[in-house]
Parts: structure tokens; C-alpha cells; sequence
């Protein structure tokens, strides 16, 4: 006999001409060691991990680089500009990470406001024009408005990657609608980047039907980040399975579940 | 003549040997060339060309790798 899940016919997630099983990407942030960082990848399910590009520590005093510890044949290291508040800085941190020889993908990120990282998206449709045109695949960081998405759909970004909530907040999904407009109006791929906290966010967030979830902190900054990195496993697979099954309508007046005839006298 | 030079490295002065190749300079900090990306006065030098740069003085060379990031 079927399962549900055997009668249900997902799309691929595909990303600039790439195709992955996994609609989880994890960043490698924050972790308290490396071990427990490799240990929660690997228990997210996530083939998309992002990476940061930085000076090299001359005095090896702190870490070494996150390849040391990650393997590049295994995972598709997806570099960010994270840190950028100019299109410049973020178009000479992509110039660098590419150079770095893995692909030519890239998160773009122009950091409008240092308090709540929101971005600048005159920026961020400044830079990503800029890359698209020197041949990258942009991932756009962007806020959670339509217009905007469209503008970056238009630049020929591979996709956008509206916030659930600030960067590191864990505040969940703060605008399902806007979400759910960006990712009916966009032939793009849509996935949300930051701001989910826990399980249930993560839940919520694929059904609105986006492609995709990029969380960091919310297994970082978990008691328990490898047990977190399960959760947020099943609850991707959750929601995106709800989503595909497709919900119940909402009403507001209850309709019984057992049938109203055959009640005794 | 010094057989030094300053330059800045990663943000800071550095007295370097004179003369001294790009691919000279990441052997003499034990970085391997293969997990640092070389920028020379603001431009990338790839790896095959790390051996041709020289240095001179008040260039300003930056040295960069992959952290961890979200």
C-alpha cells in the first residue's frame, strides 16, 4: 500500500541550474565548537551551507577556517557578503569568495541598519545587477517586500531570500502574507532567510509554499543544536508536505466530525 | 639599502623581505595557496599568477578564507 507521502509529487528545488534533495540550508555560525557544528549539519539533512569570507588569522590565534572542519565535496558552500553595508564591499566579498574556486553562487547581503541588520535594497539591486552581470548566481537577502522582489527577479537573480524576522532574533515567521505574495508573484525561487526560532517556525514558514528555509542561529544558539538540527529537519519536511497536501479551509463556526444522525431519543 | 620593506597585511604594517613573490609571502606565513584568496592593492591575484607579483613597498595585501557564517 502507498504511504501519503508516495502520492504526493514534489517539484525539484533547483537553484541556478543545481538540484538539491535537501530544502534545509544551515550556516555555520556561531557554534559553540566545531564538532557540535558538523555534528548539527549533519543531523539538518542540509546540503546548502553558507560560509563567511574574512581575513585569514596571521597569528593563528583564534579558528582555523571552516573548511578544516567542513568538507567542500560533501556540502555546496554557499559564500555570503554578510558584514556589507555598500554594494561595493558586498560586490568585492563575492569577487573574493568566487576566487575561493568552489562555485560561483553567492548570498548577497547589503546590511542597511546595524540594529536590526535589515537590508538595504538599494544596495542589495545595485550589487546584484553588478554580479549577475560579472556571471554569478545571487541569492538575494532582501526584506519581505514584493516590489523589491520582483526588482531582484528582474536584476536575474537565481533567488530571493526574504526574512522571516531579523537576522539572529528568532522571532518566527512575522508576515506569512507577504511571504506567500513574494513566493505566488516570483518565477524565482523563493527562500526565506532568517528570523526562525524554533520547529513550528520552520513549519509555518514552508507552508506558505516558499522552496526553502536558510536558518544559522535558531541551531547555533539551541540548548541542544544537534537536536534542534533534527527537529528543524522534520519540520521542513513537515511543512512542505502540508503544503503539498494542501489545508483544510479555515472557518469560524465548528462543522461536527461525527455524523449527526443515529443519536438516541 | 634594508632588506626589508613595510607593507600592510590584513590591515597592519608588516616588514617584509624585499622583493619577495606574492606565493613567496604565503610560504613564509606556512598558509597554503590553495585555502586563502590574494588580494594585491585591491586587486585579485589568482593562483597561478601568485608567483609573478612582487611586492613593493606601501602595497597593501589582504588575505582572506572562508569562516564560519550564517
Amino acid at each position: 500500500m502507498a504511504t501519503a507521502v508516495e502520492t504526493l509529487r514534489d517539484t525539484p528545488f533547483t537553484i541556478g541550474g543545481r538540484t538539491f534533495h535537501s530544502r534545509l540550508m544551515v550556516g555555520t555560525g556561531k557554534y559553540r565548537d566545531n564538532d557540535t557544528m558538523v555534528r548539527a549539519i549533519e543531523a539538518s539533512g542540509a546540503e546548502i551551507v553558507t560560509v563567511a569570507v574574512r581575513r585569514v588569522d596571521l597569528d593563528r590565534t583564534k579558528q582555523a577556517g571552516v573548511l578544516y572542519h567542513l568538507d567542500p565535496k560533501r556540502y555546496f558552500l554557499l559564500a555570503n557578503t554578510a558584514g556589507c553595508s555598500t554594494a561595493a564591499d558586498a560586490v568585492r566579498y563575492a569577487r573574493l569568495a568566487r576566487e575561493a574556486g568552489f562555485n560561483e553562487f553567492v548570498k548577497l547581503e547589503v546590511i542597511g541598519d546595524q540594529e536590526t541588520l535589515l537590508p538595504d535594497v538599494q544596495g542589495l539591486l545595485e550589487a546584484a545587477t553588478i554580479l549577475v552581470r560579472e556571471g554569478c548566481k545571487v541569492l538575494a537577502y532582501t526584506n519581505e517586500d514584493l516590489v523589491t522582489a520582483l526588482r531582484l527577479e528582474d536584476a536575474g537573480c537565481a533567488a530571493v531570500m526574504p526574512l522571516a524576522s531579523p537576522i539572529g532574533s528568532g522571532l518566527g515567521l512575522l508576515n506569512p502574507y507577504s511571504v506567500r505574495t513574494i513566493k505566488r508573484r516570483l518565477q524565482l525561487p523563493v527562500v526565506v532567510d532568517a528570523g526562525v526560532g524554533t520547529a513550528s517556525d520552520a513549519c509555518l514558514t514552508m507552508e506558505q509554499g516558499v522552496d526553502g528555509i536558510l536558518m544559522n542561529t535558531a541551531l547555533a544558539a539551541a540548548q541542544d543544536p544537534v537536536a534542534m538540527a533534527h527537529a528543524m529537519r522534520l519540520a521542513v519536511e513537515a511543512g512542505r508536505t502540508a503544503y503539498l497536501a494542501g489545508r483544510m479551509p479555515r472557518r469560524e463556526v465548528a462543522v461536527p466530525s461525527s455524523p449527526l444522525g443515529g443519536m438516541l431519543d | 639599502m634594508s632588506d626589508t620593506i613595510d607593507i600592510t597585511l590584513n590591515g597592519e604594517r608588516r616588514a617584509v623581505t624585499r622583493g619577495v613573490t606574492l606565493l613567496q609571502l604565503l610560504a613564509s606565513l606556512k598558509l597554503d595557496p590553495r585555502a586563502v584568496v590574494v588580494e594585491h592593492n585591491r586587486t585579485i591575484v589568482r593562483r597561478p599568477a601568485l608567483g609573478e607579483v612582487r611586492v613593493a613597498p606601501g602595497d597593501a595585501v589582504e588575505l582572506v578564507h572562508f569562516v564560519g557564517g550564517g
